[in-house]
């Protein structure tokens, strides 16, 4: 009988049936689509000595532009968290005509082909463009800069933090803000202990999304970049570079550094997001 | 209605048959005289009418019709795509390191490749030149203008562009032939580079660059893409500038051996590379600005093709898999040159 209890704690009964079935898929999928093709990359880097391995991953042109890669693509996923919380506030909580033209737009640059989106930054940027006429006379430089591929690694993310936040932004209940204020809360205290933790791990979420997706990114980049060494060169043109040289083993040496990077700091915004969710009660 | 319905169905059914047979023959036929050409970026425009020349003289002369299929992309890519199983008959590239890799993977290709097309089996070269605004408000005459202080040259990544690689050569072989050692053409190429802003990852990339964008004084490219331009954007806008010297880029092509061993198709698939030395063949690519072996071709589009002194890669480098290693590989001289000039400018 308690033995009967203990297993029924263990494992509740699920209404649903197919547990096995669905792990086992999951795990097969994972590992065909993943798991397996991530392997060969660290397999073929093993070919490498630990002497190597390092010279390839230090290199000053590398380091550089690791700096770059996860410098830019942290800014823009924390810029896009600001501004798409703004977006996606907007389009939940106000009524204005072009509404749904508006909530499309934001899924564009999901649905544009990179390297357009690229080639459509660069023009816009560029001294001849529209905005690169008006800001380049007063000395600031976009396009073939630094600060272009943070342009664009913020376009690409914008989706991500808009999308994520948005659902959450519809569940909420406008009743929990009424109650804070005629609590006597100001708006900005409704906002900062009422709404604003309600929101986080959504907005973590969407960091999280936008950050990924923005280190990875090659073909807008590579347009409005410049590529010139040491200053706006990508990490993944470090690797496409070594391809060029027909030097697999180190590109994927590369490949590597990003992987475990990328493994790392995603793996910690997500242990961050569990807690917070966890302690907003959002636990799911 | 019964009785007619009848021979209807089955003539119905006859006729599908025979379709469903001459379709399948049809279908079968193709297979087995259908050749794949794995080529790099610039050259759809002409493929697209070398093809259809070939198909035609292949089909009078041994009554086969013909299918050609092509792929186009990076040099390197492509080599790459053909290297990890891409079932191309032949390759036509722009770098014979791209080739030289196929043979490295288990023998795609025969080692002694350069010995079975003439010219080296390049068909035809291009060279490096100069694209200026129009007018030329900066003078630029030869190399030695585009390392001059305040000059901004724009020129492809060398490190990823077949294109660059040879801009690149051309400046160190201009040095060299002006008499310098290889320290007075390292210094030169130095220079040059510190007047590079952008580096394109490809030449289109450049092209766009400097045509649209408005960015440099000088864009340095290969022949057939600076007379496009001309073509394209117009004539109006920009000059094309002949320096004293430059490098003669041959564009290799190669008989996929393992892959045409399989598929039966070594008559045809060598039919079709010799028919790029053809006076035909010679003529439509002179016609897309590529400078053709046959002397008479050239003759004819001289007007087209300014002379001016063409040195080899072998004269200066070796080869280009030697140049591609003293010179492009990481660390390797070009690296060198790029982390001093960042290092002066900070």
């Amino acid at each position: 009988m308690s033995v009967a209890s203990a297993t029924s704690v263990a494992s509740p009964r699920r209404v649903l049936p197919g547990f096995n079935l669905t792990l086992g898929y999951t795990l097969v999928y994972l590992s065909l689509l993943v798991l397996i093709p991530l392997a060969a990359v660290f397999i073929k880097t093993a070919s490498l000595s630990l002497d190597q391995f390092w010279a390839v991953i230090s290199s000053p042109r590398v380091v550089a532009s690791y700096k770059l890669s996860f410098g830019a693509s942290l800014l823009a996923a924390a810029i896009n968290v600001v501004f798409g919380l703004l977006l996606a506030w907007s389009l939940v909580r106000y009524r204005f005509p072009g509404k749904g033209l508006v909530d499309s737009l934001v899924d564009l640059p999901f649905a544009l082909p990179t390297a357009v989106a690229g080639i459509a930054l660069t023009a816009i940027y560029s001294a001849n463009g529209w905005v690169g006429r008006i800001i380049e006379p007063h000395g600031i430089k976009i396009a073939f800069t630094p600060l272009g591929v943070l342009v664009a690694l913020i376009f690409i993310g914008l989706p991500f933090v808009v999308r994520t936040v948005q659902p959450i932004l519809q569940d909420l209940e406008k009743e929990l803000e009424e109650a804070s204020a005629s609590l006597g809360a100001s708006r900005w205290q409704t906002f900062r202990f009422v709404v604003f933790p309600a929101l986080l791990p959504a907005l973590l979420t969407g960091f999280a999304l936008a950050f990924a997706r923005a280190v990875g990114e090659y073909g807008s980049v590579i347009f409005i970049a410049g590529n010139m060494p040491m200053v706006s060169e990508i990490t993944p043109l470090m690797i496409i570079t070594k391809l060029e040289q027909y030097d697999y083993v180190g590109a994927t040496a590369i490949a590597v550094v990003m992987l475990l990077a990328s493994f790392v700091l995603l793996f910690a915004i997500n242990m961050l997001q569990g807690w917070t969710a966890r302690r907003s009660g959002r636990d799911r | 209605m019964h009785n007619e319905s009848k021979p209807v169905w089955w003539r119905t059914a006859f006729l599908i048959a025979l379709g469903l047979t001459l379709a399948g023959s049809g279908m079968l036929a193709q297979a087995a005289t259908t050749l794949l050409n794995v080529s790099y970026d610039v050259t759809r425009e002409l493929y697209k009418e070398i093809n259809p020349a070939f198909i035609k003289s292949w089909e009078t002369k041994t009554g086969e019709k013909l299918a050609i299929n092509q792929s186009h992309g990076g040099s390197s890519k492509q080599a790459t795509s053909v290297a990890g199983g891409l079932e191309a008959d032949v390759v036509t590239m722009n770098q014979s390191t791209d080739i030289d890799l196929l043979v490295g993977q288990g023998g795609l290709v025969a080692a002694d490749w350069e010995k079975r097309f003439p010219f080296g089996a390049a068909p035809y070269t291009s060279t490096s030149v100069f694209l200026v605004r129009k007018g030329n408000p900066k003078a630029i005459r030869d190399w030695g203008d585009l390392a001059r202080p305040g000059v901004a040259v724009i020129v492809p990544n060398p490190k990823t562009s077949g294109n660059g690689r040879y801009t690149y050569l051309a400046a160190w072989g201009y040095a060299v032939h002006k008499g310098g050692n290889e320290g007075q053409a390292r210094d030169f190429v130095k220079r040059l580079f510190a007047n590079v802003p952008v580096l394109d990852g490809g030449g289109r990339g450049a092209t766009t660059t400097f045509t649209q964008r408005g960015i440099g004084d000088v864009l340095v490219t290969f022949e057939n893409e600076a007379a496009l331009i001309d073509k394209e954007v117009g004539g109006d806008k920009f000059d094309i500038v002949y320096p004293s010297a430059s490098i003669l880029a041959e564009a290799p092509v190669a008989v996929v051996d393992k892959v045409v061993a399989r598929k039966g198709t070594r008559k045809q698939a060598q039919a079709y590379l010799e028919f790029l030395y053809s006076a035909e063949g010679q003529d439509i690519i002179a016609r897309h600005h590529f400078r053709p072996r046959n002397e008479a071709v050239l003759k004819k589009y001289a007007r087209d093709f300014p002379s001016l002194k063409l040195f080899t890669v072998e004269s200066v480098f070796g080869s280009l898999a030697k140049a591609q290693k003293v010179h492009f590989d990481d660390n390797a001289i070009y690296d060198q040159i790029v982390i001093a000039n960042y290092r002066e400018r900070k």
